[in-house]
């Protein structure tokens, strides 16, 4: 006897995997968001078949708007053939019967961690961003009823005073990733731990985007041509990460977010973050037919 | 005497008489928790440029009424009003939490006993300047710098030490920042809360020279909560005796100090003496 014979063979109970009154209600809320814009919507995060904290929120997200013509895209850093990014790919494939796709052109549903890919998403195109902290707040105002109540009044003063810290100790904005960022105008969000250089890819974008949080069990979303603004003082303009002139070691394409591999000696190298992208420079470089897209950036400049 | 000798010191000893419009009125404060009345029936009227001392013991309702004043509270009933330029907002206490927190950050600056309730301990003095003034929308890091360094001078806090955390200063040094923090906007009415209560008699005067030196100069309105009669003597126009949250005396501070007429009022002051 063997544990297979003693369970019922493997079938998808609902669509998508959720139960339709999962999806319903992460409709709902992710309608709410999209009439919010940047306002954190609590939803009832479910199980799914892989731990809190790694993406639960961005899957539930996408398995409620996934169906079968949909074309599925997922990358973990940039790269689609990480381990997280494959298991979901596949995941939300064999649930839903989507096709899947690295291609960043042809999908119309890119779920990522920390990275918007480097070619301009367009207005048939949803990103759903994985969100580990979602409250912007979090750093200056631990208590949450508190938080809430600072969203509600716009009371952000706190957190531009963490900005204005930095800049007297260190003499420059040290904020990384996750920038915080006025969202039309209204609502500060955390972008995700995006770094500083995909920040204005969500601004006045032709795409809508969708930051989910499955821990943390909430969810905000930007909708297509919204003002997403990093918070910055009048004197001390946003800065993205100084890559423009980095070039990829192995693609050879220059201009774009890299990753830095420490090499011996103690040096760096640097291979372009959008492992995708990569791949479609060395194609085209080798003759392939692979086509680029409109990239955000052009040359190391932001021009969309 | 001259009369431009005599004229400050009649706008002093009746400054009612000099302005007739208050900048603050509240009236028929009642505020009860639970089986204690904090405040019953309490009104207040305030003149612009002038210092109102409020004594009494602990417990008479003195701290209550001056968080009624920072709107941190609102009573069962009463109605406070404010005066201010280009402004008619009605009954303070039917505005919401929002409009309460925007008036408060630009007109009322306040300093508590305790610098902990006033201050971010983990942020730089200038921080916590500069934080008031990014409430209030501005968005300039050199002007927010510039303002911090201004109203941290006007409270003579060393400015070798502004981007010092408050919890590596002093006590002394931290009511400065809470003072420099509350002046920073200029606001129409300082509530002073015990200000120099748990500092050194050295400290304590040093602290109020500064008071009485803003007041001077900026004819900053200031409402002084204290139990220290010698800190009320020094810097009240007028004073304000309450017990059991009730108001029991109310007059110029040299007459309620010289003539008490309330049993109470002439308990506090043999006290003292």
């Amino acid at each position: 006897m063997s544990l297979s014979t003693l369970t019922k063979p493997w079938a998808a109970t609902s669509y998508g995997f959720l139960d339709a009154s999962a999806k319903r209600e992460l409709r709902r809320k992710m309608l709410k968001a999209i009439a919010v814009p940047g306002c954190q919507m609590p939803y009832a995060s479910r199980e799914v078949p892989m731990a809190r904290g790694w993406g639960t929120g961005g899957l539930q997200v996408t398995l409620t708007l996934v169906n079968p013509a949909s074309t599925i895209k997922v990358i973990d850093q940039g790269a689609d053939d990480g381990v997280n990014a494959a298991s979901i790919r596949r995941f939300i494939s064999r649930v839903s019967g989507a096709a899947e796709t690295w291609d960043t052109l042809d999908a119309s549903i890119v779920q990522s961690r920390h990275r918007v890919p480097e070619e301009t998403l367009g207005d048939r195109q949803i990103l759903v961003l994985q969100v580990p902290n979602p409250e912007p707040l979090r750093g200056v105002e631990p208590n949450i009823s508190i938080a809430r109540q600072m969203h509600a009044d716009a009371d952000y003063g706190k957190l531009w005073l963490t900005l204005y810290e930095q800049i007297v100790r260190k003499g420059r904005i040290m904020q990384g990733a996750a920038y915080p960022s006025m969202v039309n105008g209204r609502h500060v969000m955390t972008p995700s731990p995006i770094p500083r250089w995909d920040v204005p890819k969500l601004n006045m974008a032709r795409h809508l985007t969708f930051l989910s949080a499955g821990r943390e069990k909430r969810l905000f979303a930007v909708p297509p041509f919204t003002r997403v603004e990093p918070l910055v003082f009048s004197d001390r303009p946003y800065r993205v990460e100084d890559h423009a002139d980095l070039v990829c070691r192995r693609s050879g394409v220059s201009g774009y977010f890299m990753n830095e591999l420490p090499i011996d000696g103690g040096g760096s190298a640097f291979e372009v973050s959008d492992s995708n992208l990569g791949i479609k420079a060395i194609q085209q470089a080798e003759g392939g037919e692979a086509a680029i897209g409109p990239t955000w950036y052009r040359n190391g400049e932001f021009s969309a | 005497m001259s009369m431009d000798l005599g004229l400050p010191a009649l706008e002093r000893a009746a400054p009612q008489l000099m302005r007739a419009e208050p900048i603050l009125t509240m009236a028929g404060i009642s505020r009860r928790y639970g089986d204690v009345t904090a405040l019953r029936n309490v009104d207040v009227t305030v003149y612009p440029g002038e210092v109102m001392g409020i004594v009494g013991e602990s417990g008479s309702g003195k701290s209550t009424l001056l968080r009624m004043m920072n709107l941190e509270d609102t009573p069962d009933s009463g109605d406070y009003r404010l005066r201010l330029p280009r402004r008619d907002d009605g009954n303070l206490f039917d505005l919401a939490r929002y409009e309460r927190r925007m008036l408060c950050a630009r007109h009322i600056g306040i300093v508590y006993q305790n610098p902990h309730l006033g201050l971010l301990m983990r942020h730089s003095s200038s921080g916590n300047v500069a934080e008031r003034l990014l409430v209030a929308g501005e968005r300039s890091f050199e002007v927010l710098r510039g303002k911090a360094r201004e109203a941290l001078e006007a409270s003579e806090f060393p400015l070798t030490r502004m981007d010092a955390r408050p919890i590596e200063l002093s006590g002394g040094m931290q009511q400065r920042v809470q003072l420099a923090k509350a002046i920073a906007l200029e606001p129409a009415l300082l509530l002073l809360d015990e200000p120099t209560t748990g500092l050194d008699v050295s400290v304590q005067a040093l602290v109020l020279d500064t008071l009485k030196r803003l007041q001077r100069d900026r004819r900053i309105t200031m409402v002084l909560v204290s139990h220290d009669l010698g800190v009320i003597r020094t810097m009240a126009d007028r004073v304000m005796v309450m017990r059991h949250g009730e108001v029991v005396e109310e007059g110029l501070a040299d007459q309620v100090f010289q003539d008490p007429q309330h049993a109470y009022t002439q308990q506090l002051v043999h006290a003292k003496l």
